[in-house]
C-alpha cells in the first residue's frame, strides 16, 4: 500500500494522480457541478499564471471594484475579504492573494439575479496585495488591489 | 461525511442575503503535522448555490480559503420562502448538499 502510494506521488504528484483518476472516470465529479476543476488556475504559482488560468489575458484597473479587507490582519489563517463589483454585467469574480504559494483563492460565477458580490475568508502567508478580478458579460476583465498586512502567517500552521 | 453546512438566508429589501458556513479542514497540503509528515491536501473545490430551483452561483475554490469556509452572497429577485440549496465537492470526492428556506 505504502509502496504504491509512493509510486503515485513520485509519478505525477498526488493531485496529478487524482486528476488522472478523474480523467479515467474513476472519480466522477457530481453532475450538478458540470464545470471541471480549473487546476491550471488554482495551482499557478504566480499571479500571471493564475490570470492566464482564468482566461484573463489583459486586465484594466477599475475603481468600481470594491475590496473590503482589514488593513492589518492579526491572524493570516482567517482574513475576511468582501468583494463587490459595481461594473455593469459582471458575471464572475475571483479573489487572489499575490504572495500566497498559489495566488488564486476562489472564483465564482453569478447568474439569475445573483449580485456580483462575495464575502469569504482567506489564508494569507504574509503581507500581500489582495486582488479582485471581475469578468463582464462581454469577456473583459477588470482588477482592483488592496494591501493587507499580516502579523502572523496562516499557511504553515 | 462532513458535518452539515449552516445556512442563513434572509430577505433585505428585494435582495436575499445568504451566508453559509461549511465544516471542512481545508488542508493546503503544505502543512506538516507534529511528526513532520506533510498533511495531505484536502479542500473544497467546487461550490454551487441554487435559489428557487435556479442556479445562481457556481464557483471553485483552492486551499487558500480558510478552514471551515464562510461565504456570503446576495441574490436579487429571490423571495421569502424560496429554497436555497448549496452543494460542495472536495478534492477527495467527498460532497455535501444542504438546504434552507429564505426567511422574510
Amino acid at each position: 500500500m505504502d509502496a504504491l502510494r509512493r509510486t503515485l506521488l513520485k509519478g505525477a504528484g498526488a493531485t496529478g494522480a487524482i486528476a488522472a483518476a478523474m480523467a479515467a472516470g474513476v472519480l466522477k465529479p457530481s453532475q450538478v457541478l458540470a464545470a471541471e476543476y480549473n487546476r491550471a488556475a488554482f495551482e499557478a504559482k504566480d499571479v500571471a499564471g493564475a490570470l492566464k488560468g482564468v482566461g484573463a489575458s489583459s486586465t484594466a484597473e477599475s475603481k468600481d471594484i470594491v475590496i473590503r479587507a482589514p488593513d492589518i490582519a492579526e491572524n493570516g489563517a482567517v482574513v475576511p475579504v468582501d468583494v463587490v463589483s459595481n461594473i455593469p454585467n459582471t458575471i464572475s469574480l475571483a479573489v487572489l492573494v499575490d504572495k500566497n504559494p498559489s495566488p488564486l483563492t476562489s472564483a465564482f460565477d453569478f447568474a439569475n439575479g445573483a449580485v456580483a458580490e462575495m464575502a469569504l475568508r482567506v489564508k494569507m502567508g504574509q503581507t500581500s496585495m489582495v486582488e479582485a478580478i471581475a469578468k463582464t458579460a462581454d469577456g473583459k476583465f477588470y482588477i482592483a488591489k488592496k494591501e493587507v498586512k499580516v502579523t502572523v502567517g496562516g499557511c504553515g500552521g | 461525511m462532513a458535518d452539515p453546512m449552516k445556512i442563513r438566508a434572509q430577505m433585505k429589501g428585494d435582495t436575499a442575503e445568504i451566508r453559509v458556513l461549511m465544516s471542512h479542514p481545508m488542508e493546503t497540503g503544505q502543512r506538516k503535522d507534529g511528526t513532520g509528515n506533510v498533511v495531505p491536501a484536502h479542500y473544497i473545490q467546487a461550490i454551487t448555490v441554487d435559489v428557487g430551483g435556479k442556479r445562481v452561483i457556481q464557483g471553485q475554490a483552492g486551499p487558500a480559503v480558510s478552514r471551515n469556509p464562510v461565504f456570503g452572497f446576495k441574490v436579487k429577485g429571490a423571495k421569502a420562502g424560496d429554497k436555497v440549496v448549496i452543494n460542495w465537492v472536495d478534492n477527495k470526492g467527498d460532497k455535501r448538499t444542504d438546504e434552507a428556506t429564505i426567511s422574510g
